[in-house]
């Protein structure tokens, strides 16, 4: 058993754990549940060795331990897979996995054929029907998050931390991961897992821990508990999933995409997006659901200017045919495009939040003005109510969730007429989601029109006024919202 | 913030301490003639690493620094002394002082603007098409020099790097400027924000709207410029360009950089740190020689202390 007693760890000005207890049982799968920044990522960091200068004690099987470094935790059998994936994407599986434990032959030169041979095993029993040779950047997410799994399965390790594991897979991909969870636990082994995704917390956790704020607000066991309940704890008060309200957004088109196609990037005389033409009106939610590979974030890069040199679309916003050739473009044409991928594509890490909402909307040269860029930050913080001591923060200190919200703010910021948002709830709490889901319908009744892609179908429902639905890059169905259901776009999204 | 503070005054206390050592061991290092002459010889690698940093803090380097300067020397002093003159149109111009270095300057910027070209319209990474430009631009000097020092330039010009003004050196003037202009560049101004955004991921900017090349344009084109002023003084400090001048610039002026805690990945730095870090390799520079250490020894030493300099960087950042 692996038990933290009285765990706190302070940043500068920000106390991210205090008094933490928690106990993780082997043969379990143990949730730690908590709002953005309650501090669980930081608590796994203690557990695992990347952060040791802490209070308070770890226990592993009744004897206190002190892991100074990753490999500490490493070789005392706990594996983490982080929030962020830590895969190189340039090697290959094989390569990865046995990164810094390659086996040997006799003669001190790297045994390719037993590396390959071990991790064809692994992808086996992760039913990952890929050769160990394939790189890891043409894996989808999923697929990498399954070989971070394999990197922990390979040492053998006894205790499994998830930090938000699901949080970018497809319902298929958590199927698996889900299975394969289930096989550990069978095994004996210790899962700790976090997620925000209320619905898969109840299909496969035993024991769960509430943090709120740095503090342990309670422990038990899942069956004794309903979903009210848990997020009465993890928020301190109720919080009400309002049901979408009846939508009246006027009938003046905005925007118009007729025949946009989009070439492959390697397949020649292939389309990526064929003839896709739609139309938004203005202050309307155009949900866009389709499964991983549909081609969905890829219509929303075509249309903000992204793929310029191998697409071809005509677009009219406001009954004006415009020109959209780069980012630039589109910001200026009133388009605002919220990316799935905040750490590589949303977010300066290095910046603090300040300086990163400021980015879309500071002219080319000019002089820059401090106290603005502070005052419509700290605006952005209490609207969105972004977790942290002051504007100034780095980014990179900011918990997943939270860093998400900095990307909502720094396109908000635009002031734009299109919103196009790539999963923009993903890692987000389910409290702060409900404040998201609110602000985008405000914002919409507001007028301002907004495309959504979300592989999580009771946000699509939940926010759509009309529903797209794509697969294999062409538009395979359309509903009212009040025509849709699960079923029906489960239906035609395949 | 308050950690670039606290890292400045680190740089700021080495520098105090390598003061004091080499003021124990030679009495002439504390004397008003060896400081101004410490300060003027170091205002050319200041002027230089100013504007390797713009390029480092975008996550880019310029080796070519070295050879524009040693260009821009020539084209300066030829144009003064020689003109131009162009034989089938029988056309001859004259050069004034300030046109000479004007068209130094504009030398070094295009120079510079080659670069970002090559950069940005054909995705080279930027040490190779600088060091592209180092040999280019070196040949380049020969072929206009024909590998022969170009002297005698007048007093006007070398009023330029030997001149005083209000008590202090005319380079230590310039440098002063320049390092004021670049250090309200990257901190006030929008440009510099974006190249701190730049260097601190690409992407997330260019989809921010940023228009990343153009800015790469301008960064490059600055660092040529820079290099340019330093090939101006030194030039004038001679009274002659030197085809030869330059030669390992770039390596002193990345020293620079680095000592001064900006990072080879880009987005973290300042100029000021820059300042600091070219300073305590001038500073390193005339001790050594002061205290006679060979040649040979001199260059070990160095080597180690930029070693030292960025351990205890990377040290303090934990
Ligand atoms: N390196 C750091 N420096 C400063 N503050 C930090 C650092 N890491 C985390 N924090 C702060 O500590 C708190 C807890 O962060 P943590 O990442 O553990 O949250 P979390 O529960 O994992 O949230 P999420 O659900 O959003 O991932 C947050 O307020 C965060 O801003
Ligand atoms: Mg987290």
């Amino acid at each position: 058993m692996l038990e933290a007693i009285n765990i706190s760890k302070e940043f500068p000005g920000v106390k991210a754990l205090n008094g933490v207890n928690i106990k993780f049982f082997p043969a379990k799968v143990n949730a730690i549940l908590g709002e953005n920044g309650a501090g669980k990522s930081t608590l796994l960091k203690i557990l695992t060795g990347v952060y040791h200068q802490y209070d308070g004690e770890i226990r592993l099987n009744g004897k206190p331990i002190r892991f100074k470094n990753i490999k500490e935790a490493h070789d005392a059998g706990i594996a983490i897979i982080h929030q962020e994936l830590n895969l190189i994407p340039q090697l290959s599986i094989a390569e990865n996995l046995f990164l810094g434990r390659e086996i040997l032959t006799p003669f001190g030169f790297l045994a390719t054929s037993i590396m390959h041979h071990k991790t064809q095993q692994l992808l086996k029993k992760l039913q990952l029907n890929v050769s160990p040779n394939t790189l890891v950047q043409t894996l989808k997410i999923g697929e990498q998050q399954l070989i971070e799994i394999a990197k922990a399965l390979l040492t053998n390790a006894q205790i499994i931390l998830m930090d938000e594991p699901t949080s970018a897979l497809t319902d298929k991909e958590i199927d698996n991961l889900h299975r394969i969870i289930h096989e550990l636990k069978n095994e004996g082994k210790t899962i700790v897992y976090i997620s925000h995704k209320m619905d898969e917390l109840f299909k496969i956790v035993d024991n769960y821990t509430v943090l709120r704020d740095g503090s342990t607000i309670d422990a038990g066991e899942m069956s004794s508990v309903n979903e009210q309940d848990l997020i009465r704890k993890m928020v301190g008060r109720d919080v009400q999933i309002s049901p979408k309200e009846t939508f009246n957004f006027a009938d003046k088109t905005i925007l118009k995409v007729k025949n946009l196609t989009l070439k492959h990037h390697s397949i020649q005389n292939k389309n990526q997006l064929q003839s896709i033409s739609f139309e938004l009106k203005k202050g309307e939610i155009l949900g866009v659901f389709g499964l991983m590979g549909a081609g969905r974030t890829e219509l929303l890069e075509v249309i903000f200017g992204i793929h310029a040199s191998k697409s071809c679309f005509e677009i009219e916003i406001e009954g004006k045919i415009r020109k959209i050739g780069t980012p630039k473009d589109a910001i200026q044409n009133g388009l605002a495009f919220v990316t799935e991928d905040r750490k590589s594509e949303g977010l300066v890490l290095g910046m603090s939040i300040a300086e990163n909402i400021s980015l879309t909307v500071l002219p080319e040269f000019g002089i820059l003005n401090a106290t603005n860029d502070t005052i419509a930050a700290q605006d952005y913080i209490k609207q969105l109510s972004i977790k942290t001591p002051s504007e100034k923060q780095s980014c990179i200190n900011l918990s997943g969730g939270n860093q998400q919200k900095v990307v909502l703010a720094k396109w908000l910021a635009t002031q734009p007429k299109i919103l196009l948002l790539d999963e923009p709830t993903r890692g987000i709490d389910i409290n702060a989601k409900n404040e998201i889901y609110q602000l985008i319908k405000k914002l919409a009744e507001n007028g301002l029109s907004i495309m959504l892609v979300s592989s999580e179908i009771p946000e699509i429902l939940a926010l759509s006024d009309r529903i797209l639905v794509m697969s294999e890059g062409k538009i395979k169905g359309e509903f009212l919202a009040a025509d849709a259901n699960e079923d029906k776009l489960l239906k035609a999204a395949i | 913030m308050n950690k670039e503070i606290l890292k400045k005054s680190q740089s700021l206390i080495a520098l105090f301490l390598l003061c004091l050592v080499i003021t124990l061991l030679s009495d002439k290092f504390l004397t008003g003639a060896n400081l101004w002459n410490v300060l003027r010889q170091i205002s050319v690698n200041v002027c230089i690493s100013v504007g390797m940093t713009l390029v480092v803090l975008m996550a880019g380097i310029d080796l070519s620094v070295g050879s524009v300067l040693a260009f821009t020397s020539v084209i300066c002093a030829g144009f003064l002394k020689n003109g131009i003159t162009i034989e089938s149109l029988d056309l001859f111009v004259g050069f004034t002082v300030l046109g000479a270095v004007l068209a130094a300057l504009i030398i070094g910027f295009l120079l510079g603007l080659f670069n970002g070209w090559a950069i940005t319209t054909f995705a080279i990474p930027p040490f190779v098409a600088t060091l592209a430009m180092l040999t280019i631009a070196r040949g380049a000097t020969m072929l206009y020099s024909e590998g022969i020092p170009i002297s005698n330039l007048g007093s006007s010009f070398e009023y330029i790097g030997s001149g005083w003004f209000l008590g202090i050196p005319v380079p230590v003037w310039i440098s002063i400027i320049v390092v004021l202009l670049m250090v309200f560049i990257t901190k006030k101004t929008t440009f510099g924000r974006y190249i701190y955004a730049i260097g601190g991921n690409e992407k997330a900017a260019y989809l921010s709207g940023i228009n990343i090349n153009r800015i790469k344009l301008m960064v490059y084109s600055l660092a040529g410029m820079m290099a340019a002023i330093g090939g101006i003084l030194v030039t004038s400090r001679l009274n002659s360009a030197q085809p030869n001048a330059g030669t390992s610039y770039e390596l002193d002026s990345i020293a620079a950089v680095v000592i001064g805690g900006t990072s080879l990945s880009g987005g973290v730095g300042s100029v000021t740190g820059t300042v600091i870090g070219a300073v305590i390799i001038g500073v390193l520079n005339n001790g050594l020689v002061l205290l006679n250490v060979s040649p040979f020894w001199q260059q070990v030493v160095k080597g180690l202390v930029i070693l030292l300099a960025v351990i205890i960087d990377r040290k303090s950042k934990k």
